[in-house]
C-alpha cells in the first residue's frame, strides 16, 4: 500500500493544475521517441518519425501523448489505489501492446524533464521527488499484471 | 554515437554552465539525495544539506569534472583517467548510481533551460552522460 503525505498530494495536484495536458502529454511522448528512438518500434503505423522534427510535429503522436496523460489523470483521480485502477491497462499493454515494462520509466523520464523545463525554479527538488514518487508508482501499477 | 553537431551542443552547454558549477551540482545532488535515498549512503562523511559548503563544492568538482570531459569527448577515456582509479579504487560507487545523477542532472538543466532544452539537447546530453559514466566504470573490474 501506497502511503502519500499531505505535501506529496498536493504537490501532485498542483502539478497537473499546472501543465496544459496537450502540450505536455504530445512534448514528453516525442522526447521519448527521439531520445531513445527504439521505443519507435511500438509506433510504426504513426507516419514520419524520421527525424526530431518530424515527430515534434507528428499529430499522431501529439493525439497519443495526450491520451497517455489522460491515464496518468486516471492515476491521480485513484491515488490510493492505482494498482487496482490501472489493472486493465496493465494487462493492455502486457497482453495486448507487449510493450517492454523498461520503456515506462523512459517515458516517465521525459516527463519528469519536461515538467521541469515547463516549471523552472518552481520544480524544486522536493517537488520533483513527489512526482518521482508518483510516476514511479504507476509504472509499478503497469508493470503489475506481466507475467 | 554522437554527431560533430551533438558534440558542439554538448561542448556548449557545459560552457555556458561552468560559471555556475556550484549552483548546477549542488541543484542535481539535492534532486538524487531527494528522489533516490539510497544514494545519501556514499556521504555520510559530508553535510549534504541544502546550502551547505560540503554540497557547493561537491557540486561544482562533478560539474567542473563534466564540463572538461566535454571539451574534448572523443579524449574521454584519457582526461578521466585519474577520476576513473578513484572511483574503481576509492569510492567504489555502485555505477547504478551514475544513471541515477545523470537523470538528475538532465532535469537541473531542464529546470536552468527551460525550452532551451530542446529534445535535441536532451538526447546529446543523455548520451554524452551515459558515455562518461561507461569511461568513469571502465576500471572497476
Amino acid at each position: 500500500m501506497v502511503t502519500w503525505t499531505d505535501f506529496e498530494r498536493a504537490t501532485i495536484q498542483d502539478i497537473f493544475s499546472k501543465i496544459d495536458y496537450d502540450v505536455v502529454g504530445s512534448a514528453a511522448l516525442s522526447r521519448c521517441l527521439i531520445v531513445y528512438p527504439w521505443t519507435q518500434r511500438y509506433f510504426g503505423s504513426f507516419g514520419n518519425l524520421y527525424n526530431a522534427a518530424a515527430i515534434s510535429s507528428n499529430p499522431r503522436v501529439a493525439a497519443h501523448g495526450r491520451v497517455v496523460l489522460g491515464g496518468l489523470e486516471k492515476a491521480l483521480q485513484n491515488m490510493d489505489d492505482i494498482k487496482q485502477a490501472f489493472a486493465d491497462l496493465s494487462v493492455l499493454h502486457s497482453e495486448k501492446l507487449q510493450v517492454d515494462p523498461d520503456n515506462f520509466k523512459l517515458l516517465a523520464d521525459c516527463l519528469t524533464i519536461v515538467v521541469a523545463s515547463q516549471l523552472g525554479k518552481s520544480f524544486t527538488p522536493e517537488v520533483h521527488a513527489a512526482f518521482a514518487k508518483f510516476l514511479a508508482v504507476v509504472v509499478a501499477a503497469l508493470r503489475k499484471q506481466y507475467h | 554515437m554522437l554527431s560533430k553537431k551533438e558534440k558542439k551542443l554538448i561542448r556548449e552547454i557545459w560552457e555556458r554552465l561552468s560559471p555556475v558549477a556550484e549552483d548546477i551540482g549542488a541543484d542535481a545532488l539535492l534532486r538524487m539525495f531527494a528522489s533516490f535515498p539510497g544514494t545519501k549512503t556514499y556521504f555520510s562523511h559530508l553535510d549534504i544539506s541544502r546550502g551547505s559548503a560540503h554540497l557547493s563544492s561537491h557540486g561544482k568538482k562533478i560539474v567542473l569534472a563534466i564540463a572538461e570531459g566535454a571539451k574534448d569527448i572523443s579524449q574521454l577515456t584519457v582526461t578521466l583517467a585519474p577520476l576513473q582509479t578513484l572511483h574503481a579504487y576509492q569510492l567504489r560507487i555502485d555505477p547504478t548510481n551514475f544513471k541515477l545523477l545523470s537523470h538528475c542532472m538532465l532535469v537541473t538543466l531542464a529546470c536552468y533551460l527551460g525550452e532551451g532544452f530542446t529534445p535535441e539537447a536532451h538526447a546529446a546530453m543523455d548520451k554524452f552522460l551515459s558515455a562518461f559514466a561507461a569511461v568513469l566504470a571502465e576500471k572497476y573490474r
